[in-house]
């Protein structure tokens, strides 16, 4: 952000280049030209956006008036305001979404910090589509929970500007994206023995996984869980005893999928 | 704690202060200098002896040393060979072996000193005055909050996912959504995980189980005027031996991820549709998971509707009844019409389960309704009838 004050003189660099490549914004994707300056994309936004037409020359380059440095300023955040604005449009775009998933799979949006999701990439989301409500959040396809970003430099950006349909979307287009989910999960133990409590609850949860299960199956849908015998390595089965107490968990799974 | 502050440079202060140490608890020197608690570390951990010297602060300075190897060996020689080579080595050439360990073996004694904290420290927070020590450090939020939005900040503990050092890196457990998760910053990533091991995150909550879990909710009042549970039915003090207000409050309704697209909600069965509901689920009312209660009622239920036909379904695998015999001695409270049960004679558990693999799903998933909701009922009039959780398995 400070960038800006210092190269007044420099606007031959593009707007969008500095924005995208700046720190903070690394979940940003550039957006054509094109889509831009099309104004059919840009409905409605001139009531959100303060300044709207000078955002606009700014975002496309071609603003070249001369105003004061607060100005300057405000104009530079309407800039940014916007910029998120189309963005959150652009991304659910065919263009946008390749764009988008090519990040994805770089990794670029970070890590599920689940242990037993192992280290699946994420994808930014917001919780509203309405600016100035939320802040962008972070969504793992393979336990489809949402995550607050690691950074605090990108947990003040809004979560608008990716909005809430765009995650589900990739995935509806790109379904082979799509990771396995998981059966396997963290059992709290003490002392290796299961506590009653959070045991209880699991059963519970696991009857309503092999409800959907049997749900899915009904419509002859896949059900998306990987393998039972994937999970062999399992998070939770760390005694001395490694192999007896697979045993033991393996059997109790088995119980439990063929009765519930 | 207390003998740890009489030297403020001491090894386990310093350690403790290191960059990416902030996990951990100062092992008060009571604790180390007890034999008992260090039973069989010694197998464990390389250059023991020097290691545990180091952690104590104590002077390696020849006559001493010797001194204490000798009262340590008197102890320990009954069956390590090994140690009684070592030992006449030892005695042989002291000197050149300070020597040595002063050029080249300080490191290793001070990763040795480092695994034999950390496998100290793993028995330590367990222990009454560790935990204390854990609890102010988990008040003080040093150990972080779930990333996890719907836990809405709870505070997490460092667990290790395994009790054997080598394996695994420290990770957070949350109480909020009984889960794990990495550290945020990279430098825990070099923290042993057996150092915290399996079983302080959850002795952690049941030694406190006055201890809020849940995070700030940003609006108070959306769990409490939850309608479901202020209207329909009474929620128990506590369920499975926790209040039901700390059992898992990040998950359940209101607090799973529902994916939408441009505001509709995304189907099941949709190819990508949502699969992991049931991974942030709760039961709105927590007497559902009173599965003694639930199994027993269902065997009520069925011998009212089938008169003295023989018990055929229950919600319950017959393997989770044959756990919660084991785990409901925990004390949780029972409040069944036990007569009911005893009348009809619940059948064994073998038998029973061949019977229950014959029944079609849907019987049983449609019985199970009713059944609870009669439940419910029967616990108001009954009231408690405590302790009859084994009676229930004993009954077979």
């Amino acid at each position: 952000m400070d960038d800006y004050a210092s190269s007044d003189s420099e606007y031959t660099s593009y707007w969008r280049d500095w924005f995208i490549s700046s720190r903070g914004n690394e979940y940003f994707c550039e957006i054509d030209e094109d889509y831009l300056t099309d104004r059919f994309n840009l409905t409605g936004l001139n009531t959100e956006v303060q300044y709207y037409q000078y955002a606009l020359d700014l975002v496309t380059d071609v603003f070249d008036m001369e105003v004061d440095d607060d100005m300057r300023e405000q104009i530079e955040k309407a800039a940014r305001h916007l910029y998120g604005l189309v963005h959150a449009r652009y991304i659910v775009t065919t263009r946008g979404l390749a764009k988008m998933m090519e990040k994805y799979k770089q990794g670029v949006f970070g890590k599920c910090p689940r242990v037993i999701c192992e280290a699946q990439h994420l994808l930014p989301m917001g919780q509203h589509d309405v600016p100035n409500v939320s802040h962008v959040k972070l969504y793992c396809p393979k336990c489809e929970d949402i995550y607050n970003p690691k950074s605090s430099r990108h947990n003040s950006i809004d979560g608008a500007y990716f909005g809430t349909s765009f995650h589900n979307i990739l995935f509806q287009v790109y379904g082979t994206l799509m990771p396995q989910k998981t059966q396997r999960r963290y059992e709290p133990r003490i002392y290796g023995f299961r506590v009653h409590a959070s045991a209880a609850l699991m059963r519970w949860q696991e009857e309503r996984r092999e409800e959907l299960k049997d749900r899915l199956r009904q419509r002859g849908i896949e059900t998306g869980f990987e393998e039972e015998d994937d999970g062999d390595e399992d998070l939770e089965s760390e005694d001395d005893e490694v192999d007896d107490d697979q045993e033991g968990i393996d059997d109790m799974f088995e119980g439990q999928m063929q009765a519930v | 704690m207390s003998s740890s502050s009489q030297t403020p440079e001491s090894w386990i202060s310093a350690f403790c202060s290191l960059v990416g140490h902030e996990y951990f608890a100062e092992v008060s020197e009571d604790f180390v200098e007890d034999d008992f608690n260090l039973t069989g570390l010694q197998s464990q951990v390389p250059m023991y002896k020097e290691a545990l010297e180091m952690i104590l602060d104590v002077e390696p300075e020849d006559g001493t040393e010797d001194e204490e190897e000798e009262e340590e060996e008197e102890e320990e020689d009954d069956d390590d060979m090994q140690q009684d080579g070592d030992r006449s080595y030892r005695r042989a050439d002291a000197a050149e072996r300070r020597h040595l360990r002063m050029a080249s073996d300080l490191s290793v004694i001070e990763s040795s000193a480092e695994m034999l904290y950390g496998l100290i420290h793993q028995r330590f927070i367990t222990s009454r005055q560790g935990i204390q020590q854990m609890a102010e450090k988990y008040e003080l939020g040093h150990f972080g909050h779930c990333p996890r939005v719907y836990c809405h900040g709870a505070k997490v503990l460092p667990v290790g996912c395994s009790d054997i050092p080598g394996q695994e890196t420290v990770k957070l457990f949350c109480p909020s959504c009984l889960d794990v998760y990495t550290p945020p910053n990279s430098r825990f990533q070099t923290v042993d995980g057996a150092f915290f091991g399996t079983t302080f995150g959850c002795l952690f909550f049941m030694t406190f189980p006055e201890l809020e879990v849940g995070g700030q909710k940003p609006s108070s009042s959306a769990q409490t005027t939850d309608p479901l549970v202020s209207g329909q039915s009474p929620q128990p003090e506590s369920i499975n031996g926790i209040a039901p207000k700390n059992l898992a409050p990040g998950l359940g309704q209101g607090n799973i991820y529902e994916p939408r697209i441009y505001g509709f909600r995304v189907s099941e069965f949709a190819k990508t549709g949502p699969r992991m509901k049931w991974l942030r689920g709760r039961p709105t009312d927590v007497t559902e998971l009173d599965e003694c209660k639930v199994w027993t009622q269902s065997q009520a239920l069925h011998a009212a509707a089938e008169g003295l036909a023989p018990p055929d379904a229950a919600d319950l695998a017959d393997s989770e009844m044959a756990d919660d015999n084991v785990e409901a001695d925990e004390g949780e409270e029972e409040e069944e019409d036990m007569d009911v049960n005893d009348g009809e004679g619940a059948p064994s558990g073998t038998a029973q389960n061949a019977m229950f693999a014959s029944l079609p799903q849907q019987d049983v998933t449609a019985r199970r309704k009713p059944s609870r909701r009669r439940g419910h009922d029967v616990a108001l009039t009954n009231g408690e009838g405590g302790g009859t959780a084994l009676s229930v398995g004993g009954a077979g």
